[in-house]
């Protein structure tokens, strides 16, 4: 953890649903402001759990995704698997999960990407117990600790 | 009963890792539940989950719901449906409930069709193992924990002893089980995911089987923040609770760090006083 950096400010225009909602450190979590922003990602998402859909988005991602309103920034996130960015963009992990399934791809792998960890790294911390909630409470404690 | 539902689970059990060093404490964990199970006989099982974007997605997110159909299908969840038997339902029962719960001022969503995901299949697959048909009916029960704000403690604990009055005016006399299932501490997403709380896991199961009301005090924020931010599905734990008598008798715990990316706890509690039974 960056210890010296501070906690990033707000979404613009995003309203905290209550006090505290936004500060848990390394976490998005999903609520109706989110959910409007990510609707299109996550309807796509859905899309993907019938095997004929599968099989139209491998053939052409791109053009697959064209079906859905979703804006620019969200398609390229798609394409790219950037899972962290996704969420940022309103995309809900249990959404998510239907695309990295389709991929083939388990939570762990994916968990292990989002913490910038090789799958392997991921799986021995959890193997010790998992990630500490030590130091991981809070932004604002983490930034006053400096 | 209570237990997680990690979809690692389901997985496991379906490509026949069972056996294998990483699976085998997890499954060692359910042999005296299964026992438990298979003894008791339920008539039916109560099935408390949340719907991983499966049935519902943003277009619908119902709070609390309960399936009243005939049956329900495994949900094919991006891999193709579990190969587990289909869910068969008991809608006279459900039907029931439902007038009860809501004539009791809980404003529930009645579901005659929907797929069912890992949240409900792996507990059943935990305690009732691979049989070609589960060996009763199953009401499931989806509670919202995907988009903030999911029912509080506080309302699920009230919800669950408005289903043990329901349950309890019902003609018929009927052996049921609530599983109340989900958690414990994890977190999937972002940075902070691998998220393991042990401490916090502890006291909850300690507080839950003698304190619930202390447990239905905890706010959405200490969830998240404590025990990650998919650790709130342990709220769904508070209405099997509510269901119960104030006075249980704890039978069995398991607690198994890791599976997968979750903590899995499992709980077995029995009421205290045994409720009269009518000659079956």
């Amino acid at each position: 953890m960056a210890a010296k950096k501070k906690a990033p400010p707000p979404q613009k225009g995003r309203r905290e649903p209550i006090k505290g909602f936004d500060d848990v450190p390394g976490t998005t979590l999903f609520d109706a402001q989110r959910s409007r922003q990510g609707y299109h990602v996550n309807m796509f998402c859905m899309s993907l759990m019938k095997p004929e859909n599968r099989a139209e988005f491998r053939a052409d991602e791109a053009a697959y995704l064209k079906k859905f309103p979703m804006t620019e920034e969200q398609r390229e996130a798609v394409l790219k698997r950037d899972w962290n960015r996704m969420i940022e963009l309103g995309g809900n992990i249990y959404f998510l999960s239907k695309l990295f399934s389709s991929d083939g791809l388990s939570f762990q792998y994916v968990a292990a990407e989002m913490t910038g960890l090789t799958q392997e790294q991921y799986a021995e911390m959890m193997l010790k117990g998992g990630r500490s909630i030590e130091g991981n409470r809070s932004k604002l404690e983490q930034e006053k600790r400096g | 009963m209570n237990c997680s539902h990690v979809p690692a689970i389901g997985a496991a059990w379906d490509q026949g890792k069972t056996e294998t060093s990483y699976w085998a404490p997890i499954f060692r964990g359910f042999e005296f539940s299964k026992k438990w199970i298979a003894d008791l006989k339920p008539d039916v099982v109560i099935l408390v989950y949340n719907d991983h974007a499966s049935a519902f997605s943003v277009e619908l997110i119902p709070t609390l719901a309960l399936g009243c159909a005939a049956e329900f299908k495994p949900a094919d969840e991006g891999w193709g449906p579990r190969p587990v038997p289909v869910v068969k339902g008991h809608p006279e029962l459900a039907a029931h409930i439902a007038q009860s719960v809501i004539l009791d001022e809980f404003d529930l969503t009645i579901v005659n069709k929907m797929d069912v995901d890992h949240g409900l299949t792996v507990p059943l697959s935990l305690m009732f193992g691979q049989p070609k048909e589960w060996p009763c009916r199953i009401l499931p029960l989806p509670v919202n924990v995907v988009q903030y704000p999911p029912p509080t403690g506080h309302r699920c604990y009230e919800f669950g002893k408005a289903i043990k009055k329901a349950v309890e005016s019902y003609h018929e006399d009927l052996r049921i089980v609530i599983f109340g299932t989900g958690g414990m501490s994890h977190q999937l997403q972002g940075k902070r995911a691998g998220l393991i709380n042990a401490k916090f896991d502890k006291a909850f199961l300690d507080n839950l089987v003698k304190n619930p009301r202390k447990v239905a005090k905890i706010p959405f924020l200490e969830y998240v923040r404590e025990a990650g931010s998919e650790a709130i599905e342990l709220v769904m734990w508070l209405i099997s609770r509510g269901a119960l008598e104030n006075e249980v008798r704890e039978v069995y715990r398991f607690y198994h760090v890791p599976c997968s990316n979750t903590a899995l706890g499992h709980l077995i509690l029995e009421n205290k006083r045994k409720t009269k039974r009518k000659k079956r």
